[in-house]
């Protein structure tokens, strides 16, 4: 199988809460923050990576998986990174982040996948500092391919895929013949969430996403980057969202320290007046 | 400008609650911009729901029946709504999973631009623009769509459900569009639903959460209290992972947004990812044994202490309360 999986680096969303509006409303500085790839975006290259190989054989790939950025040539660190940890190949396209907004990425993508034809795109449902989830349902719709977005848990069946997707009030569990578009949720990386054919049913991951030994982050400098221009991909570059203006969030003050359950309740009943 | 279209989510054959909070955008709206909105009741059983929404002062209620499919499948829904949403300005849901999965899918039918989640609606010069949250709530955009329609979903806890205003909608079927290309690679199996008495996390107006300080001990511990309180229990990411609790009832930038008038946070530490699913709440109460614990910026009352000890003197108090 051999999977395409975009991804974006956002502002260390650990640190999320100093993130700051400029004084004139134009901008949010994230001066100050690390990047980090996003998070989603980190699950879908682990998911991809156990898609492509038997759990107990990592060093193995059968198929092949590329990594693809947006972004100036600092990006390249984020796409290293995911060579790392054993992706095959990377693609960096050339672009500045205010150029770009979910919908001329799911273009340029979509142009993308026509050259590089996988069999599976596979991304992070939503980027955690724009906050959109958007680009999975545009790509899967410009391509004409099934999707299945907020996915917890996947299967591969024959030429299939078995998805459960987390939704309100439980998992909707579909089956996606391929090619397809399937965004991930945060469970993806449990254990027990995603099995390739070649991986036993009892096979369990360790939580989480995998790290790099010392000897794969050297090797993965050797790993083909390829470097595009956006305009190669997309010839409308018109952008379909603008934010004129930010603003901070309103705060919220601390409120007291109550000493003990009985001052709790009678705030509550008397203060608050909740109960 | 002109009008606006409301997509309602169904289940179990009647239109859920989060649907109103959608029409309490589409009033704003079409008041600004001095057009009208209508509901699309769409999906399995749609004409024996629409009743359900014929009493909120929309010019029309449309039904379509899908009958293509089991269950929701985008692609057999998309089709139907981008068709008709031809005709309008504004296509809105609620940011639910459905509302997510759906409109971004339509927008992309449409050429459509797609502001998500917005927390307001802010008419600007007989236009509208759209505020929305970013960076898990630490900033807000202010967004203009650029596009002749545009999609829109609307933050559940930041749009209060509307009330019926009386008056009867007429309602008018309307014909289901073939799916999608790519359909046939699609088949819905079955919806694993998670049965609970207690209400929904998104409805509910005092939420009982727990992190992963109660450990296992989620609904002996904290399921009284929900109870009496008739509360919903919600929970952490790192309680859902553990397994402590149902994926579900996770609060937070990713999971639910709630903003309950009362909101319990026992054994939370407050990632920044969780405040950005609960800072909304109208009265935080936080349990903690650390004193540090950045919950407490946030909370209105703050009891540094066991919770395994708090919440069954807090049940008792309550009772006695009462």
């Amino acid at each position: 199988m051999k999977v395409l999986v975009p991804l974006k680096r956002v502002a260390d969303p650990d640190n999320a809460n100093k993130v700051k509006v400029t004084a004139d409303g134009k901008k949010v500085e994230t001066t100050g923050l690390e990047w980090k790839p996003n998070p989603f975006d980190e699950y879908a290259v682990e998911t991809a990576l156990r898609l492509t190989e038997d759990g107990t054989k990592p060093k193995t790939r059968a198929g092949e998986v590329v990594v693809v950025t947006f972004g100036p040539k600092e990006c390249e660190i984020t796409l290293r990174a995911m060579l790392a940890t054993g992706a095959d190949r990377a693609i960096r396209v050339e672009a500045e982040d205010d150029q770009l907004d979910g919908w001329l990425v799911a273009r340029a993508l979509k142009k993308l996948v026509e050259q590089e034809k996988p069999d599976l795109v596979l991304l992070g449902k939503q980027a955690v500092d724009g906050d959109t989830n958007q680009v999975g349902q545009i790509l899967a719709e410009l391509l004409g391919w099934p999707m299945a977005t907020s996915a917890a848990m996947i299967k591969e069946d024959g030429e299939a895929l078995l998805v459960g997707r987390e939704v309100d009030g439980g998992v909707i569990n579909l089956k996606v013949r391929l090619p397809a578009v399937v965004t991930v949720d945060l469970r993806i990386v449990a254990p027990a969430s995603v099995y390739s054919k070649l991986t036993k049913a009892d096979f369990k991951y360790n939580e989480g996403v995998r790290f790099a030994p010392l000897p794969a982050i050297m090797q993965a400098k050797k790993k083909p980057m390829a470097v595009l221009k956006l305009a190669d991909l997309a010839t409308d570059t018109a952008l379909r969202i603008q934010y004129p203006r930010f603003e901070p969030p309103k705060g919220r003050a601390a409120g007291k320290k109550v000493k003990d359950v009985a001052e709790l309740v009678d705030k509550l009943k008397n203060e608050a007046k909740v109960l | 400008m002109g009008n606006i279209l409301i997509v309602a989510e169904l289940a179990e054959g009647k239109v859920r609650k989060g649907t109103l909070s959608a029409v309490t955008f589409a009033r704003t709206a079409a008041a600004a911009i001095g057009g009208t909105f209508d509901i699309l009741v769409i999906g399995q059983g749609a004409a024996g729901a629409a009743a359900g929404v014929t009493g909120f002062g929309a010019a029309k209620v449309l039904t379509a029946e899908i009958s293509s499919c089991k269950g929701y499948v985008c692609e057999h829904f998309a089709p139907t709504v981008a068709e008709i949403a031809k005709g309008y300005s504004v296509v809105v849901a609620t940011a639910t999973g459905f509302g997510k999965d759906l409109i971004p899918r339509v927008a992309a039918k449409l050429d459509a631009g797609y502001a998500a989640d917005i927390s307001a609606v802010i008419p600007e010069g007989g236009a509208l623009t759209y505020r929305r949250p970013m960076f898990a709530g630490n900033a807000y955009g202010i967004a203009k769509l650029t596009t002749p329609i545009q999609a829109v979903t609307v933050r559940q806890s930041e749009f209060t459900a509307a009330e019926p205003s009386g008056g009867s909608s007429p309602v008018e079927t309307v014909a289901a569009q073939p799916p999608s290309a790519g359909a046939d690679r699609i088949e819905f199996l079955s919806f694993d639903q998670v049965k609970s008495a207690r209400p929904e996390l998104t409805d509910a107006r005092v939420i009982v959460s727990g992190g992963r300080g109660v450990k296992d001990k989620f609904e002996s511990t904290l399921g009284p209290l929900a109870d009496l309180m008739s509360a919903a229990l919600g929970a952490t990411r790192a309680s859902c992972d553990a397994g402590f609790a149902p994926a579900d009832l996770q609060v937070g930038q990713t999971g639910k947004i709630v903003a309950p008038d009362l909101y319990f946070a026992f054994g939370i530490s407050g990632a920044i990812q969780h405040l950005a699913g609960m800072k909304g709440s109208k009265v935080i109460v936080a349990v903690n044994k650390d004193p540090e614990a950045p919950i407490f910026q946030v909370a209105d009352y703050g009891l540094v202490g066991d919770l395994f000890t708090a919440v069954p003197e807090l049940i008792a108090g309550i009772k006695a309360a009462r």
